[in-house]
């Protein structure tokens, strides 16, 4: 745009500035009414009119982690009006912890399991896609590969399926040979789900390393693995970086999958928190300091990866 | 002196000290093939197979081989034609809402605006999000008693996801909310490239700003916006994790949560595999479509 510089320029420039903020605020509303509610004191959580201005609190997120396992029958109401607070977090606890029958040892089946779990499947698949998809886009960007158009359209078009269409067979499959509601197997879904990713966005940062690089170490008497380990992947760093970032997030927000092929054991948050609005009195408050703590690494990753978003989100197909 | 060529080749002399460049590629780029057919292609021959048979995979019953008839079945099935409808709508709805959304805020973007680098990024921010998660605390916005939707709307005891009329577009507003910063960022980077001359060629033969939207920036702009709607089109179809947290109506029934519930809650096996490979039908066609833009973004 030229400069601003008559006076009606400079009246249309502020009229875009409020619109601007308008919209920050519109878009941001729900994010900033999940995390107040996060931090709210129960009895505000869920008033008419809604309570803006309150004494934040960390309750909800202590009652997130207590077990209400040491509760054997529910507390009188006497017991819990005079109980000091701390007692009362592990009253109301939300957490529950499931006591095996026969052999009487308690697992817990709340959120921090759950948080772990995503964790754990979320960075074990990222490592492995990212692994794969760099020396695969390597492959694909240095040498000769017969029919490379047909693959990378083979390796693209298995990210457009619908989840719903692959996790049909894949719970049969997985159910036959026992991988349902583990760890090994939400892994082997979300890097196979990852990788096609990985490469095509991977192989548009080595496109963009020149290749002499190479040649000169070659010529310097590096072997092709040699070359490939101490020239080109430190060169194509800030890319992996980013490849993992995105693999990460979409590990760690996968819904369907998780909802179809898990049920406890290897359950991660996203199934887990929406599942604990159910029917009677749900505590938004600890439901909302849940998914606070969920968006949390997602919000900083979006800050460090703000210059890749557009090249990620489109499969590095455009560049900013 | 071809012999000397030999030798300085690069290619060549890294090949005589280790392993030789057919073998690394082979090693490189076979192990991530065979893992996508294994996970992906032979699930769906899988699957396949599963849709001519008789099967509920609740039971221990073995399959029965049936041919046609669950195709015959659900092509025939006019709540099969409803879900259709609704997800169509559906890909309306949000795909207009945020293509509009988007480029109207791109356009904003694009002007001389404090902090523009900042904005733009919180702007983002609900796309990063888990749409699982989003959904469920839109529940808590839209919520008739306490929600600060109806609160700020002043709309009393609205019920937005239990109205069958309004539940669709309840769904769809979170679709909205959740991508518009995607067409944002896709048109941004449309708008910045649009070369500057054109404007002040523009502004020298005084074209009014009505003009040169039409004319400059839109033509310019066209190609890259019509990805976002290809993009947002192919995922708005496959739509499952926020609508299957919000929807309560069978009027915000969208296809993926039909194939789900088919497969999983009433476990019609192999009737649900029939129907996934109808809607794999559908996506294909939009995908054709999508990579054919993509090809042509690239050729640019």
């Amino acid at each position: 745009m030229a400069e601003v510089k008559t006076r009606g320029e400079i009246i249309t420039n502020r009229i875009a500035v409020v619109a601007v903020l308008a919209a920050l605020i519109v878009m941001l509303t729900p994010i900033f009414w999940i995390t107040a509610t996060a931090f709210k004191p129960r009895n505000l959580a869920t008033t008419a009119p809604p309570t803006v201005l309150f004494e934040p609190t960390l309750a909800p997120f202590a009652k997130l982690f207590t077990k209400r396992s040491q509760l054997r029958e529910p507390v009188p109401e006497e017991v819990y009006e005079a109980a000091p607070w701390w007692e009362k977090l592990v009253f109301d606890g939300g957490e529950q912890v499931v006591r095996n029958r026969k052999t009487g040892e308690a697992t817990s089946s709340g959120y921090g399991n759950r948080y772990v779990n995503s964790l754990i499947v979320s960075i074990i698949s990222t490592f492995l896609a990212v692994s794969m998809g760099t020396i695969t886009a390597y492959g694909f960007s240095r040498f000769k590969v017969p029919g490379e158009q047909d693959w990378l359209f083979f390796i693209l078009s298995t990210r457009m399926l619908p989840p719903i269409v692959v996790a049909i067979p894949m719970f049969l499959m997985y159910r036959a040979v026992g991988l349902h509601d583990t760890h090994i197997g939400l892994i082997i879904l979300y890097t196979a789900f990852n990788l096609s990713f990985a490469v095509w966005i991977m192989k548009g940062f080595i496109d963009e390393i020149p290749r002499e690089y190479e040649e000169a170490a070659l010529v310097d008497g590096y072997t092709r693995l040699e070359a490939f380990r101490k020239i080109v992947l430190p060169e194509a760093l800030t890319g992996i970086a980013a490849t993992a970032v995105f693999c990460f997030i979409t590990a760690w927000n996968e819904y369907a999958f998780a909802l179809m092929m898990t049920s406890r054991n290897a359950q991660t948050a996203p199934p887990y928190i929406p599942s604990q609005v159910g029917s009677g009195l749900s505590d938004w408050t600890v439901i909302a300091s849940g998914a606070f703590l969920f968006l949390l690494p997602v919000a900083i990753f979006t800050f460090l990866l703000r210059n890749h978003l557009l090249r990620g989100m489109s499969f590095g197909a455009i560049r900013k | 002196m071809a012999d000397v060529m030999t030798r300085l080749n690069p290619d060549t002399r890294a090949a005589a000290r280790g392993l030789s460049d057919l073998s690394i590629r082979n090693l490189f780029i076979i192990p991530t093939i065979a893992f996508l057919i294994v996970f992906n292609v032979f699930p769906l021959i899988y699957s396949l197979w599963t849709a001519f048979t008789d099967y509920r995979a609740s039971t221990n019953a073995p399959s029965q081989w049936i041919g046609l008839d669950n195709f015959r079945y659900l092509l025939n099935d006019p709540f099969i034609w409803r879900n259709f409808t609704i997800t169509a709508k559906y890909v309306l709805i949000s795909v207009t809402g945020q293509v509009l959304v988007g480029f109207g805020l791109a356009m904003l973007l694009n002007r001389p605006i404090p902090l523009k680098g900042l904005i733009t990024t919180l702007l983002l921010l609900p796309m990063m999000l888990s749409p699982a998660v989003v959904g469920l605390f839109w529940k808590l916005l839209y919520d008739p008693s306490f929600g600060i939707i109806n609160y700020f709307l002043g709309l009393g005891k609205f019920e937005w996801l239990a109205d069958p009329q309004m539940a669709l577009y309840a769904v769809a507003m979170v679709d909205i909310w959740m991508w518009s910063p995607f067409v944002m960022l896709l048109s941004l980077a449309g708008l910045s490239a649009v070369p500057k001359h054109l404007y002040e060629a523009a502004e020298i033969d005084r074209a009014g700003s009505f003009y040169t939207f039409f004319r400059i920036t839109l033509p310019l702009v066209a190609p890259i916006l019509m990805i976002a709607i290809i993009f947002r089109t192919m995922e708005a179809f496959k739509t499952f994790d926020h609508a299957y947290i919000l929807s309560t109506q069978p009027t915000t029934e969208l296809i993926a949560i039909r194939l789900y519930k088919m497969a999983f809650l009433e476990w019609q096996t192999g009737m649900s595999s029939a129907f996934a490979y109808i809607v794999l039908i559908v996506v294909v066609a939009i995908t054709n479509i999508y990579v054919k833009y993509l090809n042509k973004a690239k050729a640019r």
